[in-house]
């Protein structure tokens, strides 16, 4: 069973804000090392966080309003799924989500990636799945010229969700035998091929990877923009939002992904998630304070609208505690916290926040939740094979 | 000082044909994490210079059905090299990894975050295909001519190196009193235009630690020779007996100085398997059992299937070679499996020669012909063998193939390594922070040609 209260943290570079990275110290330099990223997944693993997502993109960094590289923020980054293998032997129960993009990439070896991460992490895998709009990335794949409309790349991640899916799916359980009478080391009857043909992509085979923990580890999709809450609910198992943006409220941004599931005659009511980003200090004042002074460091203010994409807060944990109640009244199953500061707000989300959560009856505490699978942990029911009621259990042999 | 050569050793993972013996009592998961933890650590205790993995993109067919008969199933390379980084500190991590079913950003992208995840330890196993049956589970399908595969390969690598250049190694200066990340003097942006790339922008990743990683290649015809001299800083070869492994590194030294390099920067590791024994006669009788453990019933008519081509099923293992005739015109029965042409019906004359000589079953002839090479014997006589192939140049090294996951490697690392070391020819520890390629006792990275490179 989830927690009341899903909790999510946004891991990013040096944080959120452009200018968090002076913030950070020596460890600035250190944003592609594995200690870095340890030291952070392992803290939000230890306290009770739920997952973390990585976030990921082919190019160097954002550009500035001439369109070149911005090199006062953080540029330059890691690979996000391998990021998330590499931690994983260090974690225990977090969940593990890179972000992984669809719209230049290969659907066998985003299917395969995810699946390894799943078997390294016994079970804790999850999918950011994300476009790739821009011509700047198309351009540094030259293999198509960039700038396709929103609801053309929409329809190519439904595809490459769609094949991925049917790969995750590709292996029964059961197919490895190890039958050593015959031979045979699995039951080709009960490994099915993807047979796939889209107008974007054709896998013809099967995963080379045997079925995951999870089946299908769950997918999580940002629904944003136009088009974009119907892709997450044709896609995804958890929808994550952005309150504030394009002058939305919550009640808003939460019954866009009601009404795409209505409109796409889904009863499932999927988790949604609300984006917040955050700055947490231990007054508003000083909260207010410290966000100012990156704003100026930065030379503008990071908010909606100005670099920002959801609601920018600077907070307190009490205040936290109680939106993050407000947001579960409203219908939410949770929240993604993107902290503006890495580690000074991730570690006030792990040490400080997940505490009060628990004090506040939102959340049970980490020691007294039993180890589970990342679906089981966001609510979501286990991924029964598309081939189960083909394939249906398999026969018990009895031999004479 | 010695002046003995140093053995360089690297740990295959067991693979997915038969000489991995699934059906041994002591096998474990071949994708379980816990196997390649195992694999990696004993790798490491025996301080092997690398950890290498195969990569397939297809399950391999037989008579049209997924062949059943070896381990099936695998991981996704980069990741489960990722997660291995997370869990060794001094062993190199190498991939195998295809030119023809990825793209160079992507990947560059991802080789350079594992030698950042590894601190300097990561490797790519270059590798080219072009069937259309590996293709079907691509975007592009098999679009490939089979004679494009290796210029795709390198200008792949090329254009991977450029990227790789692209950063400075001082590019990040996160200057926070100046506010300034990174000096976007240092950052170059790459402007690729080839026959088979045309790549624009600015590289995602910083330099790594090695700057590149080390370029492994495989490539047996005179082609793939080539592509390995031009690029590569290992190769990964087949030629394993003593002449021939001979003569395999005098013509790959004269294919080095043809390009300007010499045989200092590239290494020869030889793949091998090693039964070990107690005595000669112990390791002997080990290695007889091995065999047919590799070479069950069903995999001897499977393996006589492949060069038929076509179906035997009904023939008695322990019973004479078939007298159907092999069926050369047909479709290949097959697929996803590396085949060298050859002259069929002079081979099929051979077999039926040498089982007539030898009085040979079906199951007696398939594991003569298929199971040939490797090293039997006891400890002290397969360190001898390996000093002798490295000081007489026959090799730098071995890749080491076990047959079984994971154990298979134990026994090599408790009897042999020590054997190396006292002979004088063998490194007693890694040296801290050193990369793959320092390991390796390499020089250092092949430039791109494109652009003048950056050296750390």
């Amino acid at each position: 069973m989830p927690d009341r209260i899903t909790l999510v943290t946004a891991l990013q570079g040096a944080g959120w804000h452009p200018a968090a990275w002076r913030t950070a110290g020596p460890a600035a330099q250190r944003l592609t090392s594995l200690r870095h990223w340890r030291d952070v997944v392992v803290e939000q693993d230890r306290l009770g966080v739920d997952a973390v997502t990585i976030e990921d993109s082919f190019t160097a960094g954002p550009v500035d309003a001439a369109g070149e590289l911005d090199t006062n923020t953080v540029v330059g980054r890691l690979d996000a799924l391998l990021v998330a293998s590499a931690v994983a032997p260090a974690t225990r129960a977090i969940g593990l989500v890179p972000t992984v993009s669809v719209t230049h990439t290969e659907p066998f070896h985003v299917a395969t990636g995810l699946q390894t991460l799943d078997h390294v992490s016994q079970g804790r895998a999850g999918w950011r799945v994300q476009v790739s709009p821009t011509p700047r990335e198309a351009a540094l794949f030259g293999r198509r010229p960039g700038g396709d409309e929103a609801a053309v790349l929409f329809d190519e991640a439904r595809e490459v969700a769609e094949v991925v899916s049917r790969l995750w799916d590709s292996w029964d359980d059961d197919a490895i035998i190890r039958d050593v009478t015959t031979g045979r080391f699995i039951d080709r009857d009960r490994i099915h091929n993807a047979e796939f043909e889209g107008s974007f992509v054709s896998v013809h085979g099967a995963s080379i990877v045997p079925r995951s923990p999870q089946g299908r580890p769950p997918v999580f999709s940002l629904a944003h923009r136009a088009d974009a809450p119907a892709f997450a609910v044709d896609a995804a198992d958890v929808v994550l939002v952005t309150p504030g943006y394009g002058g939305l409220e919550a009640r808003d941004t939460l019954a866009l992904v009601r009404d795409a599931e209505q409109a796409a005659g889904s009863d499932v009511r999927r988790p949604v998630l609300a984006d917040l980003a955050v700055l947490i200090g231990s007054s508003a004042a000083e909260a207010a304070d410290q966000l100012a002074a990156l704003d100026a460091a930065a030379g503008a203010p990071y908010a909606v609208g100005s670099g920002a994409d959801t609601s920018v807060l600077a907070t307190t944990v009490p205040d936290l505690v109680a939106l993050i109640g407000d947001l579960r009244d409203l219908g939410y199953a949770g929240v993604r916290l993107r902290p503006l500061r890495i580690p000074l707000d991730s570690t006030a989300i792990a040490r400080e926040l997940v505490p009060a959560l628990v004090t506040a009856g939102l959340r049970a505490d980490v020691a007294s939740r039993p180890t589970a699978d990342l679906r089981t942990r966001l609510g979501i029911a286990p991924a029964t094979s598309r081939y189960a009621s083909v394939s249906g259990p398999a026969p018990v042999e009895v031999s004479a | 000082m010695s002046a003995k050569r140093q053995v360089h050793l690297a740990a295959h993972f067991p693979g997915v044909n038969n000489t991995t013996i699934w059906s041994d009592d002591r096998a474990e998961s071949q994708i379980a994490f816990s196997s390649f933890e195992h694999f990696a650590r004993n790798a490491e205790r025996g301080l092997f210079d690398y950890l290498f993995l195969a990569e397939g993109l297809r399950l391999r067919e037989q008579k049209g059905r997924i062949h059943d008969l070896d381990v099936v199933g695998r991981p996704n390379t980069l990741a489960i090299l990722a997660a291995l980084a997370g869990v060794t500190e001094h062993i190199g991590l190498v991939g195998t990894l295809q030119t023809t079913f990825n793209e160079p950003l992507e990947l560059a992208k991802q080789l350079a975050t594992l030698d950042h995840l590894t601190e300097g330890r990561a490797g790519w196993n270059v590798v080219t295909s072009s069937d259309a049956f590996h293709g079907a589970n691509f975007r592009r399908g098999g679009f490939l001519d089979h004679a494009d595969r290796y210029t795709r390969a390198a200008e792949f690598i090329e254009l991977s190196r450029e990227l790789w250049d692209s950063w400075e190694p001082d590019a990040v200066v996160a200057d926070a009193p100046a506010g300034v990340f990174a000096d976007r003097s240092r950052i170059r942006d790459v402007d690729h235009h080839g026959p088979q790339f045309d790549v624009i922008g600015t590289f995602p990743v910083p330099r790594s630690p090695q700057g590149h990683p080390v370029v492994v290649q495989a490539g047996d015809s005179d082609e793939g020779r080539d592509l390995a001299a031009a690029h590569a800083e290992v190769i990964f070869s087949l030629h394993t007996e003593f002449d021939d492994a001979k003569s395999y590194y005098d013509d790959i030294t004269v294919r080095l100085e043809r390009v300007g390099r010499s045989k200092e920067e590239l290494h020869i590791l030889p793949a091998s398997t090693f039964v070990l024994g107690d005595t000669p006669e112990d390791a002997a009788e080990k290695a007889r059992a091995i065999q047919r453990a590799q070479v069950s019933p069903a995999t001897a008519i499977a393996f006589l299937e492949q060069v038929w081509n076509r179906d035997l099923s009904g023939y008695d293992v322990d019973g004479p070679l078939p007298d159907v005739e092999p069926d050369l015109e047909g479709a290949a029965i097959t697929r996803g499996r590396a085949r060298h042409t050859r002259d069929v019906p002079a081979l099929v004359r051979s077999w039926r020669d040498l089982a007539s000589a030898e009085k040979l079953s079906i199951r007696d002839l398939v594991i003569r012909v298929s199971t040939r090479g490797g090293f039997v014997g006891t400890p002290s006589h397969i360190a001898a063998e390996i000093d002798r192939y490295v000081q007489e140049r026959a090799t730098d090294g071995f890749v080491v193939v076990p047959h079984t996951n994971p154990y298979g490697l134990d026994e090599f690392v408790d009897t042999v390594v020590p054997l190396l070391q006292e002979r004088g020819v063998y490194r007693e520890s890694y040296t801290e922070g050193a990369t793959l390629r320092e390991t390796l006792d390499l020089p250092g990275t092949i430039r791109s040609r494109t652009r003048p490179g950056v050296l750390a």
